[in-house]
């Protein structure tokens, strides 16, 4: 096996396992869901219409609350200094683990996303489109957290810092993302061009994340 | 094969901790740094393995492959084992030997007499057997060079015999060693660098 592969199993593997943080997100994000009814109460319509804004910040709120473990278990077990005297650029390696990052705790999210939708009283022909402005948009969430990720890293509680730092710059993807969905639910303004600036976000996040995450990391191990 | 360290200083947090530190190892070379708590030990050893910028001065290592930096051809045993609790002993092994690449062995489990507990999570395992399960990796995939941070630390008198065995192999077959330690490490033949002062 690659050693890129290794990691990628290693990392999925650890997610999935006793203990490991990948169910944690799906959980959070189902209780926002199952939350937000009481609070709002019994008015459908109003349910309906901001069912995907209630979707999204709970898909990004559940994502900031796993992130800042990404770094912190490799560099609290020393595995940080080992993974860092790898054969393999270190950009590739924190991309990689972004990646373990996103299939264990945002695919899950957007999994259920149809399901939860039924809650926010969303029918199932709507909340498809939602689920996919998900799956463009998390990878963003998950690329731009990694770099905050990195940054908090050699810091004791660096989890609260971590969201200071990222949630300004997950704005952009948010808006994009809930007016993409809303233009597939309820219209008239047309799906494309939201949807295209928010694969064009995850695209530019993919690009860039791993090479600022590589620097703070480096930084931030002397 | 020489690893070369050309008048190192380092400082930590402001303090300095030690400068002008010159000194080279060749392949079949052992040398033991030794000094009082604080003395910069391991700021030596992470310096080598470049993870720890020195203030000033350089390490090299002459004669290695060429494409490959000095942390690309070393083993970095520190204070930590690097086991993840929820992975099994052999996965462990396994993902670091995938990782860390070159060619792998296959016996090292027996060597370091964890073979009987490779499906055990490593959850479980005492500080010794984590040690053991670290030590692991420098037999696993070939490196000539190892950089060994009180590699005795938690382990018994079977295990340590076993890696005083293991580094006379590897200096054998021409790698070199550099070990920070307080006591013998089992090597009677290596030189001694001693940080901070006489």
């Amino acid at each position: 096996m690659s050693p890129l592969a290794s990691l990628l199993l290693r990392d999925v593997q650890i997610a999935t396992r006793a203990g490991g943080g990948a169910l944690i997100g799906a959980l959070f994000f189902l209780i926002v869901v199952v939350l937000v009814p009481f609070a709002v109460g019994p008015d459908l319509a109003l349910l309906g219409r901001i069912a995907p804004a209630i979707l999204w910040l709970g898909a990004l709120l559940a994502n900031l609350l796993t992130l800042d473990r990404l770094f912190a278990t490799d560099y609290e077990d020393g595995s940080l200094d080992i993974l860092l005297t790898g054969r393999v650029p270190l950009e590739l390696v924190v991309a990689t683990k972004a990646v373990a990052h996103w299939l264990t705790t945002a695919l899950p999210l957007v999994v259920i996303t149809p399901l939860l939708g039924l809650l926010l009283n969303l029918d199932f022909a709507a909340a498809q489109p939602l689920a996919l402005t998900l799956l463009a948009g998390t990878p963003a969430l998950t690329f731009i957290g990694l770099i905050g990720a990195a940054l908090s890293v050699t810091l004791r509680r660096g989890g609260l810092l971590l969201v200071v730092l990222v949630l300004p710059f997950t704005l952009p993807v948010l808006i994009f993302g809930v007016s993409a969905a809303n233009a597939a639910i309820v219209g008239p303004t047309p799906f494309g061009p939201p949807f295209a600036i928010l694969c064009a976000l995850t695209l530019a996040s993919v690009v860039v994340g791993p090479f600022a995450a590589a620097v703070a990391l480096r930084q931030g191990l002397d | 094969m020489e690893l070369v360290a050309d008048s190192l200083a380092c400082d930590r947090g402001g303090r300095n901790v030690f400068t002008d530190l010159s000194f080279s190892v060749s392949a079949g070379e052992a040398l033991t740094v030794t000094g009082r708590n604080g003395a910069g030990k391991s700021s030596l050893l992470r310096i080598i393995a470049g993870l720890l910028r020195a203030t000033s001065g350089s390490v090299l290592l002459t004669g290695g492959q060429r494409d490959l930096s000095l942390a690309e051809q070393a083993h970095y045993v520190g204070h930590q084992d690097a086991c993840k609790p929820a992975l099994t002993v052999a996965e462990n092994l396994e993902f670091w030997s995938c990782y860390l690449g070159g060619k792998i062995r296959s016996n090292a489990l027996d060597a370091v007499g964890l073979n009987a507990l490779a499906d055990l999570p490593a959850a479980y395992l005492s500080a010794g057997q984590k040690r053991r399960l670290a030590l692991a990796r420098l037999i696993a995939v070939r490196r000539p060079v190892w950089l060994l941070d009180e590699p005795t630390s938690a382990l018994d008198t079977a295990a340590q015999k076993m890696l005083a065995a293991s580094m006379k192999t590897h200096l054998k077959s021409g790698g070199l060693i550099v070990a920070a330690a307080h006591g013998p490490i089992g090597l009677s033949r290596a030189r001694q660098l001693r940080l901070g002062g006489a």
